[in-house]
């Protein structure tokens, strides 16, 4: 509860919106022009932006602390022509004197990199030319994904335009049962409400489940409000929140809440106390069952990683589950640590030492596979079981290969059964 | 301005995957991306489509993936415009953004044809005719600030404008 104002029947963002742009109040459908404190791009959307950018004929950047670049998705450089891409990026970040550009072995996937490095606090206003920006809603950011040319515009100005969104509250009550994670309750969401239930609308996530969910949990949910459509996602800053920035965030930040009366457009309640690990089936993140009705599935390849599961909560949960196991014969497990930082973590807990005795490959954090760039394409008719966050026609390969989405212990259980199966089989 | 050209029809949910495959993103070329669009899903479509074709889809189009290689490829590809019952909000911008005519239609379009129906498209009032039926449908009219920004040619043509002031 924000004490210090009175209350204007407004949600967070609506809130967060208003005071950049230096209003008392927006209304949803309102579109406002607001400073950005984060613009971002990528190896595959910053050299759009670059070349965009470079019809301002500019000297300067509007402010070099306020963009961060990170090559994540094609890097370690796969062909030439990413090379080329990245080349471009990393040419920008030098004359522009972009300091918060992150190369390989510094470096993560982008929406686990910046929470990580202190880039993310409550209020702040971030585009991020990805559209798993709304990671940031985490920590109570407004964060939402935009185009090359929207991040080229903000390089130059400082600014970008939004239409202020309406917010759909959801509210999760009951306890999280064992192996049940934030992966699990944002796949419901999407299974319940569609993957345009929230086309254009911010999401917001609360109740009782969401007080003691994770850190790592609650960033799992923001990624994956855009699969909704959602324009972001995000959990109101509570202690949680203040104990992750504690120490990675040092610049005076004012959290911003909804008001006790804020008008939502719908309010969701999901009682989760009897929730099983999902399923989102091909070809789409909202085709999804629970485990139970998931039927003999034989998967030929696993993927545990991704800006929505690779960080250190996952990697602690997938190696519970294979400890003292091998993955099954058939299968391929291929783990990526989201960043650098949450890679020797789980080396100096012994995930890693897990991992390599259960015989999965270990990649540098990459995007690689999720988008189907590298590291673990799929050939015709193979499927795969990942902890990413989409599956559509041809997401990780040939476009006759399939993708099931899950959490990581359900992603660690199957890669040790050879078939989707819940971790209770396995451990 | 007035468009006119054959149709393509295609279902709700096109995310940007299924418009232009992430393997091609390691180019920015419209041409190149376009000689890829649909790919997936119609592995046929490059090879059929024409300068001054529609897109006639259902809801949410472009979603999934921000990637601006979406609308880049279907502007590649000489498509003059994208007609949708709705559009997925990052999609929208970029269409926007880089010039690619869209219109949101929220009537149902479906029954036309492919290969036979033609439509002429209105871009300044979003009447949408088909000249075989004689049927017509209205888009929804864009906000002040996007036809500005239309009318300018895009968002960088839009914030040079603004830069020079």
């Amino acid at each position: 509860m924000d004490r210090k104002h009175p209350p204007t029947g407004s949600a967070m963002v609506e809130k967060i919106l208003a005071a950049r742009a230096g209003l008392e109040r927006v209304k949803p459908g309102e579109l406002v022009n607001v400073p950005v404190d984060l613009a971002f791009g990528n190896d595959v959307t910053a050299p759009v932006a670059i070349k965009e950018f470079s019809r301002f004929e500019l000297d300067q950047v509007f402010d070099p602390d306020k963009i961060v670049l990170v090559p994540d998705h094609f890097t370690p450089n796969k062909d030439i022509a990413s090379a080329e891409q990245a080349l471009i990026v990393r040419h920008f970040a030098e004359k522009y004197s972009i300091n918060n550009y992150f190369e390989i072995g510094r470096m993560g996937i982008e929406h686990a990199l910046l929470p990580e490095q202190g880039l993310v606090w409550p209020g702040a206003v971030i585009i991020g030319a990805d559209s798993h920006t709304c990671t940031y809603g985490a920590l109570g950011a407004f964060a939402t994904g935009v185009g090359s040319t929207d991040l080229a515009a903000a390089m130059a100005t400082g600014e970008a335009w939004f239409k202020v969104p309406p917010t759909l509250q959801f509210i999760f009550n009951g306890t999280l049962p064992e192996w049940v994670s934030g992966k699990d309750l944002i796949l419901y969401t999407i299974g319940q409400i569609g993957v345009d239930g929230a086309r254009y609308k911010a999401m917001e996530f609360t109740g009782p489940v969401i007080d003691n969910l994770s850190m790592d949990g609650r960033l799992t949910m923001c990624n994956m409000a855009i699969e909704a459509g959602g324009k972001c996602g995000y959990v109101q800053p509570d202690e949680i929140t203040f104990q992750y920035l504690e120490g990675r965030v040092t610049k005076p930040y004012q959290p911003v809440y909804s008001d006790s009366d804020a008008e939502y457009e719908k309010v969701f309640r999901y009682d989760i106390s009897d929730l099983e690990p999902q399923i989102a089936f091909p070809p789409s993140p909202d085709n999804v069952r629970p485990l139970s009705e998931a039927g003999d599935i034989k998967i030929d390849q696993v993927v545990i990683g991704s800006c929505t599961n690779g960080r250190i909560e996952d990697l602690r949960i997938a190696a519970r589950v294979l400890k003292n196991k091998k993955v099954h014969p058939r299968v391929r497990l291929i783990v990526f640590p989201a960043t650098q930082h949450i890679y020797r973590q789980a080396i100096e807990e012994g995930l890693i030492s897990i991992f390599v005795e259960a015989e999965a490959a270990i990649s540098t954090p990459t995007c690689g596979p999720c988008l189907g760039g590298h590291m673990g394409i799929l050939a015709r008719g193979e499927k795969a079981l990942s902890t990413t966050n989409r599956n559509f026609v041809g997401r990780m390969g040939h476009p006759e290969s399939e993708v099931y989405l899950c959490n990581p212990a359900v992603a660690a259980a199957s890669a040790a059964a050879g078939r989707i199966v819940h971790p209770q089989e396995v451990i | 301005m007035i468009l006119e050209g054959r149709i393509w029809i295609f279902g709700d949910n096109i995310d940007t995957d299924a418009i232009i495959a992430a393997r091609y993103l390691n180019t920015s070329d419209p041409q190149e991306l376009a000689a890829h669009l649909m790919e997936d899903i119609r592995p046929e479509f490059p090879g059929l489509v024409e300068p001054g074709d529609i897109i006639v889809a259902g809801q949410n189009f472009g979603c999934g993936s921000s990637r601006e290689h979406a609308p880049l490829a279907i502007k590649g590809a000489g498509i003059s415009c994208v007609i949708a019952r709705s559009f997925a909000r990052i999609f929208y911008r970029n269409a926007i953004n880089i010039g690619l005519p869209i219109l949101e239609c929220p009537d149902d379009l479906s029954m036309l044809q492919e290969g036979s129906d033609r439509l002429q498209v209105d871009l300044d009032d979003g009447k949408i005719t088909a000249p075989g039926s004689g049927l017509v449908y209205r888009a929804i009219p864009f906000p002040p600030f996007m036809q500005e920004l239309i009318g300018r040619g895009g968002l960088i043509e839009y914030v040079k404008s603004r830069l020079q002031k």
